[in-house]
């Protein structure tokens, strides 16, 4: 392959901390790669974990789950919950031959603009020396896909 | 589902979008690949916000019959209610609609115009993947509680108290310290006027303490907040005073005839002394003292009773409690304040240590008539008068190692100073050493020419030192300000005799705590983060959560007083409502899903979550959810749903953005 590798990023953000906080970063024009694309959830909280196994099986190459800091949650303490979450699924993707490392968790305040643009500038720095997200033998993304659905429609 | 119909609407915002997107290339796309999806229009057009753009949306609902409608524009948060107004308008559900940013996430934070171009395709994709499962949805209504808590009896504070409670409306008014008042008792002029302080105040004050709309809780503190928008229940806790409030005349005898002398840290900025049970100051609303039981000696070591003895009304009451009182209220206004910056942090400005450098604030008390000093501008040995006066400006603000912000008030209150100090110590040698000069409101640049003209000197440059230390003939006995003209290009040393520290202004110690109980949030500098910097400066992004005043960030008291009227303005509209409309975004149980396992219980940060024994399932009340959704992620059956951020409008959103319904479908390349 010629040309650098642009590895596809899905963000979940929280409403009240991290969208806000990609909002400043753009009215603050602070600048970070195009890679990542965003979708906006109520609270860290509400991050579903198949939500993350879905983006990865979808094409995504790397998933940024983002909330409020510890003891800042707009719902008083869901983002707990989420890192609870993002703690069993750190322990599950290797067994799915997944580099842990695709997904991450960082906390970003409303105020943190230029916290989160860092973020991901890392982030897609780390994950374009991944490399793309090869799924191994046996484990077809359709598969995953499908036993993803199938909890949530269950 | 059946067929929907899907308007597209990109968005140049002027050169905002279209300077770093290809706007129309992006439109061109949606209406020819995401037509298997459901796109029968997509439009551009220069601003999509104007009357004119939003006429075009309505015009294509009505004309094409548009079942769902995605703007690609801003952020959500500037205008999803202008577009969800528009859609309405057309007889179209405003929950239909989707609004997308391609500008804070895409245009302003790119710089390579092919790649946010295919971004923005992504973004508008995502979009019209997720408005198919949007459902119509109708705003829930719940009554607003009349009362109004405001916590913070400062400037602000009362200003808002009076507002709210003139137009008449009850009022809850929370003080943690003895008497209302705030930093302003503790001044005696004001710039750029110099009118008198507490001249101005006090009637405030009165009218507060007076009012029959207004229940003061002084010596008070808020616990706790439960309950939900519009109807919050709050916790406070009311330290006990050790006075029978029903009984005390506010005579003052108990004061003079306690033993106990405290050096007032707080109204007399460590200047002065107070007694163990004290007023804060003459003019204090209410009245009635309170007993500091921790300098007390009765409360020490069981004997004294000075004041109990004294005081001709019995008033005296050393076993009372603290009491918890728990009010009701439907807004809620936080007007906390500011405290000045501790200058021991910057040790080589000698305060703590050279005992004639003094802080912003002990210098308002020494010039303050009813001050310790009576109002003599002297040295800390009570009766020398300075001959020549060193104002540090920008202490702890404007500093990397301590505060980056400027604290606004800092330059007008050292003008103020300089005035000051040639007033009451006629001769007397001022010295500016400043930064910048920032005096922009209404009347300031004038005083600051005034100031010019009654010859007090101005030094540009950062001071580097205050010492004791002489080295040159002239400094013996002195302090030496040591400092770099810029203007000059030298370094000086200028022997004077008092320094007065120009603090910042930091936000509350224990603002931040405060913060955790409403449920607000602090930006980075510990200041409560406004709604809207611009647009919205008083509210927060908790509904029915207002702030106003130096809680907001440092703010002189003009602004105090329009941001405390202007929260009231805010807060009367909402209860002239009385009722309030909600997002309706919410969990729901299905019930035939529910197994009953509870799971979802335990996890309700609100207690939102009803378990029903009988049917072995659990149900969801509404006006208490607020709409996270973890219940929504944890649920093992798939039970639970949230409307507005449904599994299926995610899952579909991030088909869309990872185009994973272009490379299905079977559209021209």
């Amino acid at each position: 392959m010629a040309e650098t590798f642009e590895p596809v990023i899905i963000g979940f953000t929280c409403n009240w901390c991290s969208y806000r906080a990609a909002d400043l970063a753009g009215t603050a024009r602070i600048k970070y790669p195009p890679n990542i694309r965003l979708i906006r959830l109520m609270c860290s909280g509400r991050m579903d974990l198949t939500f993350v196994l879905k983006a990865l099986a979808g094409g995504a190459d790397g998933v940024l789950i983002s909330g409020c800091h510890p003891g800042e949650c707009h719902y008083i303490e869901q983002n707990y919950k989420a890192m609870r979450r993002f703690q069993m699924l750190q322990r599950a993707l290797p067994q799915l031959g997944i580099e842990p490392q695709r997904v991450k968790l960082v906390w970003a305040s409303a105020a943190e603009g230029q916290r989160l643009a860092n973020e991901i500038t890392k982030m897609v720095e780390e994950v374009r020396a991944l490399g793309p997200l090869q799924w191994p033998d046996g484990l077809h993304p359709e598969s995953v896909e499908q036993a993803a659905a199938q909890e949530v429609t269950a | 589902m059946s067929e929907q119909r899907i308007g597209v609407y990109v968005c140049h915002c002027g050169s905002n979008i279209a300077g770093m997107v290809d706007v129309a290339d992006v439109a061109q796309w949606a209406a020819g690949h995401l037509k298997d999806r459901g796109v029968v229009i997509a439009r551009d057009y220069k601003f999509m916000c104007s009357s004119t753009g939003q006429e075009l949306i309505e015009k294509d609902i009505k004309d094409l019959g548009l079942t769902r409608v995605v703007v690609a524009a801003c952020s959500p948060h500037l205008h999803e209610a202008t577009f969800r107004k528009a859609c309405a308008n057309a007889g179209l559900n405003p929950y239909l609609c989707e609004l997308v940013s391609i500008r804070e996430q895409d245009s302003w934070v790119h710089t390579d115009r092919a790649a946010a171009t295919e971004k923005a395709k992504a973004i508008v994709s995502g979009g019209v993947e997720r408005v198919r499962y949007n459902e119509p949805l109708e705003p829930l209504t719940v009554p607003i509680h009349p009362a109004t808590l405001i916590v913070g009896g400062g400037i602000a504070g009362i200003q808002a108290a009076l507002e709210i409670a003139d137009a008449g409306f009850p009022v809850y008014l929370v003080e943690k310290e003895p008497s209302i008042g705030g930093h302003m008792a503790q001044f005696d002029k004001t710039f750029p006027t110099l009118d008198c302080s507490a001249c101005i105040l006090t009637p405030k004050m009165v009218s507060v303490g007076s009012h029959p709309n207004i229940t003061m809780m002084t010596w008070s503190e808020v616990e706790k907040v439960e309950g939900y928008v519009g109807n919050f229940t709050v916790t406070v806790r009311k330290r006990a005073r050790s006075v029978n409030t029903d009984l005390c005349t506010g005579c003052g005898v108990c004061q003079e005839k306690c033993p106990r002398r405290v050096i007032d840290d707080v109204y007399e900025a460590g200047l002065g002394y107070r007694k163990a049970i004290y007023t804060p100051f003459p003019q204090a609303v209410p009245k009635w003292p309170v007993i500091d039981r921790e300098n007390c000696i009765f409360f020490e070591r069981g004997t004294c009773k000075a004041c109990q003895k004294f005081c001709p009304t019995g008033a005296i009451a050393f076993e009372q409690q603290d009491e918890i009182v728990t009010i009701n209220v439907g807004n809620i206004i936080l007007a906390t304040g500011f405290d000045l910056f501790d200058p021991r942090r910057i040790p080589q400005y000698g305060y703590g240590r050279l005992a004639n450098v003094f802080t912003s604030l002990e210098f308002e008390r020494l010039s303050n008539a009813a001050g310790p000093t009576n109002g003599h501008v002297v040295l800390r040995d009570g009766v020398t008068e300075p001959q020549q006066v060193a104002i540090v400006h920008c202490v702890g603000s404007r500093d990397r190692k301590y505060n980056n912000y400027c604290s606004n008030i800092c330059c007008m209150q050292s003008l103020k100073f300089a005035h000051l100090v040639k007033e009451h110590c006629p001769g007397a040698t001022v010295y500016q050493f400043y930064i910048d000069m920032r005096t922009p409101s209404k009347g300031y640049d004038e005083f600051y020419q005034r100031g010019l003209e009654e010859g007090t000197l101005f030094v540009r440059g950062r001071v580097a030192e205050v010492t004791d230390a002489a080295r040159l003939p002239g400094e013996e006995g002195k302090l030496i300000v040591q400092v770099e003209d810029t203007l000059a290009g030298k370094q000086r040393r200028i022997p004077v005799d008092m320094v007065i520290l120009s603090c910042g202004l930091e936000p509350r110690r224990g603002a931040k705590e405060l913060a955790k109980v409403f449920g607000i949030s602090c930006s980075a500098d510990g200041w409560y983060i406004e709604k809207h910097p611009k647009l919205d400066p008083i509210a927060t992004m908790t509904e029915r959560i207002f702030i106003a005043g130096c809680a907001q960030g440092p703010k002189d008291i003009p602004a105090s007083v329009a941001q405390g009227a202007a929260a009231a303005a805010r807060v009367l509209g909402r209860i002239q409502q009385k009722q309030i409309a909600l997002e309706p975004i919410r969990a729901t149980v299905n019930e035939d899903k529910c197994s009953g396992c509870r799971v979802c219980n335990e996890l309700c940060p609100y207690n939102a979550i009803v378990f029903h024994a009988d049917r072995g399932v659990s149900e969801v009340n509404p006006a208490l959810c607020q709409g996270c959704g973890t219940c929504v992620a944890a649920c093992p059956a798939g039970a639970i749903s949230g409307t507005g951020f449904s599994n299926e409008q995610i899952f579909a959103q991030l088909d869309g953005l990872l185009m994973n319904n272009i490379s299905k479908s079977s559209v021209p390349a």
